[in-house]
């Protein structure tokens, strides 16, 4: 879409180059399969090798483990135009660079880091993240997934996640588990565990209307032994699963704003040549408010997320802060996502248009990683220092 | 193996064009800009020699004002070694003017392989290959549609109108490369941090007088709407006499 605000001049060359060569590559790759991908139900897993050369996995971790060493207002745009694509292709993105391979970077030992972040970043090794369990969504400090430490060394984990993206593909899950009763701050723990391991199972989750082109899947784990190793030594406290999920936030920010331009590009477009009453639809004050509205929003949205890039770069920002982003940036596209489909008239219920995909899928990115409403009680709490969560 | 590629940054094909207010040139404002079409397909096959070899240096060389410099570092990212910039306030619409500082630049370069896309996306005179390939004393291949070079050697294929052509010729050469060669790839996103800190020299172009002359140039009319003249075997008769008369195609 046109560079309204040019807000191209608040990004360095090299930060444009990366947004083109990954922009280059969803048109290619992304958008010719996507649509069939969604109705299908089915990840399109061909594309992870490229994705992989490209470098997009843990693209802002650093370079001596095989990733990118991006700053994060490049990984932002990555994720930006991924999800331009499609949010379960950016869904996969931010669970194996900012859920994954952040985790084992900030809380694995330097063997952790050296045997696993090469691969992954070379989409060799994939993974995901169990937090959320099936009666803890919003509130996983109530987690009941236990971890028990044997003798030897070893961990046994007995436990059910729920909503786990990724979970049927992934060779590894990092999940998180309680190994002490409350009273210890730092029960919470986070374990790599192989997927192959006995007593573990994945399921994937049947029905979804929504993140269709995403694996989201059930884990059972049954007496599940892993050695010593798998445990992340520096995890501790439900603050460890939160801090990755403060990174897959930013960049889910960022994302969101990805499929606003995607709707808004097809809205405008089709608003130029559907003629109806002699002349192009875009012609009438009422589809030209809609289209003002989506340029206005997403316009703000992207210079939000600048300086929310700028402030991480320089190690100054808040989850707060994230918060809001995530919860404007997501908002406001799942709202023009819905405009752009009705502006699109029947057209835009087809599978072959991209507005309806990406309103549904927004659905999903509205609750996952935080709720539009927890996110609203984060910010409460920021303004009045007042705890609305409830217990 | 040391293979020197010239690139052009030229507009954005997709964009809406409109004339200068002079009549003569594309106005500039707003465009989009990227390496041309045929000359990334000339960098990637430049990468691939030298990584099936395992050996060798790919250096891509662009003349015009300093905003070539992008196109250039994209062919970095891509790849190649270094780059130079041949500096110029425009790119000369006299391919001739162009072959000379190229070649007074490449000459004394050392490359075994001088590559050139067939032509550039926006002036499509394919000139400049040949011309610098006959300023250098090389040989030179044109529309070049698969390309292997060993030991001193190149072979060449070349389409033609229902028949291909294999071309032998020594090293050092020029050739221009058509599409459909090999897909250019995607700069890596390591390889836009590497090209940050690869060479690249910016000099002046040696540019003589350009000798041709832009006067006039103009958009293509505006598409008229389609005509329906008739349904069915009926409408044939009519059809071809428009066929005739006005579209005057038979
Ligand atoms: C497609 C998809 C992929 C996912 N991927 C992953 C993954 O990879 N890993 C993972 O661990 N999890 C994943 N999740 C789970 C996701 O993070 C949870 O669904 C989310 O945290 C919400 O939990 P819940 O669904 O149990 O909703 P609940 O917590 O039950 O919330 C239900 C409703 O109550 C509201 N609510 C809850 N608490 C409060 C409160 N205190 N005040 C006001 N309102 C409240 C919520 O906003 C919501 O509207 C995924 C979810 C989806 C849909």
């Amino acid at each position: 879409m046109q560079d309204f605000y040019n807000i191209d001049s608040l990004l360095s060359e090299e930060e444009i180059a990366v947004r083109d060569s990954v922009r280059r590559f969803v048109d290619d790759n992304v958008l010719p399969i996507i649509g069939e991908c969604y109705v299908e139900g089915r990840f399109p897993k061909e594309i992870v090798p490229g994705l992989a050369e490209l470098g997009v996995f843990g693209a802002n971790l650093p370079e001596e483990y095989g990733c990118a060493g991006l700053n994060n207002v490049a990984y932002g745009l990555i994720m930006q135009e991924l999800e331009r694509g499609d949010s379960g292709v950016r869904s996969f993105a931010s669970v194996q660079g900012a859920l994954v391979m952040y985790p084992i970077y900030a809380f694995g030992s330097e063997e952790q880091k050296q045997h696993y972040l090469p691969k992954m970043a070379a989409g060799e090794i994939i993974g995901c993240f169990g937090l959320t369990e099936p009666d803890f969504g919003s509130n996983p400090a109530g987690m009941i997934t236990m971890a028990r430490e044997q003798s030897d060394g070893s961990w046994v984990i007995n436990g059910a996640k729920m909503w786990i993206t990724n979970g049927s593909t992934a060779q590894v899950a990092i999940v998180w588990a309680k190994t002490n009763d409350d009273k210890d701050q730092r029960s919470i723990r986070g374990f790599i565990v192989p997927t192959n391991t006995t007593g573990f199972c994945a399921k994937d989750q049947k029905g979804k209307l929504s993140l269709r082109a995403s694996d989201t899947s059930e884990l059972v784990l049954e007496d599940v032994r892993v050695p010593k190793d798998a445990l992340l030594p520096k995890s501790g406290g439900l603050k460890s699963p939160l801090m990755c999920l403060t990174q897959a936030r930013y960049g889910i920010s960022w994302g969101a704003l990805g499929a606003a331009i995607a709707c808004f590009e097809e809205a405008s477009s089709y608003a130029k040549t559907r003629i109806m009453f002699d002349r192009p639809i875009g012609g009438f004050q009422l589809q030209q408010l809609r289209l003002a509205e989506m340029l206005t929003e997403i316009v703000k949205g992207q210079l939000l997320c600048v300086q929310l890039g700028r402030l991480k770069d320089r190690g100054e920002f808040t989850p707060q802060q994230v918060s809001l982003a995530k919860r404007n940036n997501v908002h406001i596209a799942t709202d023009i996502a819905r405009e752009a489909r009705r502006l699109l008239g029947a057209n835009g219920i087809l599978a072959e248009y991209s507005a309806m995909r990406h309103m549904a899928n927004l659905e999903s990115v509205y609750t996952y990683e935080g709720t539009h409403d927890v996110h609203t009680l984060v910010l409460g709490q920021a303004v009045t220092g007042l705890n609305a969560f409830g217990a | 193996m040391k293979i020197a590629v010239c690139i052009k940054r030229v507009p954005d094909m997709e964009s809406r064009f409109r004339i200068s207010g002079d009549g003569k040139v594309v106005d500039e404002t707003g465009l989009k800009f990227d390496m041309s079409d045929f000359d990334g397909y000339a960098v990637e096959v430049a990468l691939q020699i030298t990584e099936k070899l395992g050996q060798g240096e790919v250096v891509v060389v662009s003349l015009g004002p300093d905003a070539v410099q992008e196109a250039l570092r994209k062919a970095l990212s891509m790849g190649a070694a270094r780059a130079i910039h041949l500096k110029a306030d425009q790119v000369p619409r006299d391919g001739f003017a162009v072959a000379r500082a190229l070649a007074a630049e490449l000459e004394s370069g050392g490359f075994d392989l001088i590559m050139f896309g067939k032509h550039a996306m926006d002036t499509m005179s394919g000139v400049v290959g040949p011309m610098t390939a006959e300023l250098l004393g090389l040989p030179n291949v044109s529309a070049v549609s698969k390309l292997d070079v060993e030991q001193g050697k190149g072979t060449a294929r070349r389409e033609l109108e229902g028949a291909a052509e294999i071309v032998e010729f020594p090293l050092p050469a020029v050739v221009s490369i058509d599409e459909g060669i090999a897909r250019p790839r995607y700069p890596s996103l390591k390889g836009i941090m590497a090209a940050k800190k690869k060479p690249l020299e910016s000099k002046p172009a040696q540019l003589d007088p350009t000798r041709l002359e832009v006067t006039k140039t103009e958009l293509p009319p505006d598409r008229q709407g389609g005509r329906i003249i008739g349904e069915g075997a009926a409408a044939v008769p009519e059809l071809v006499r428009l066929l005739q008369t006005e579209a005057k195609v038979l």
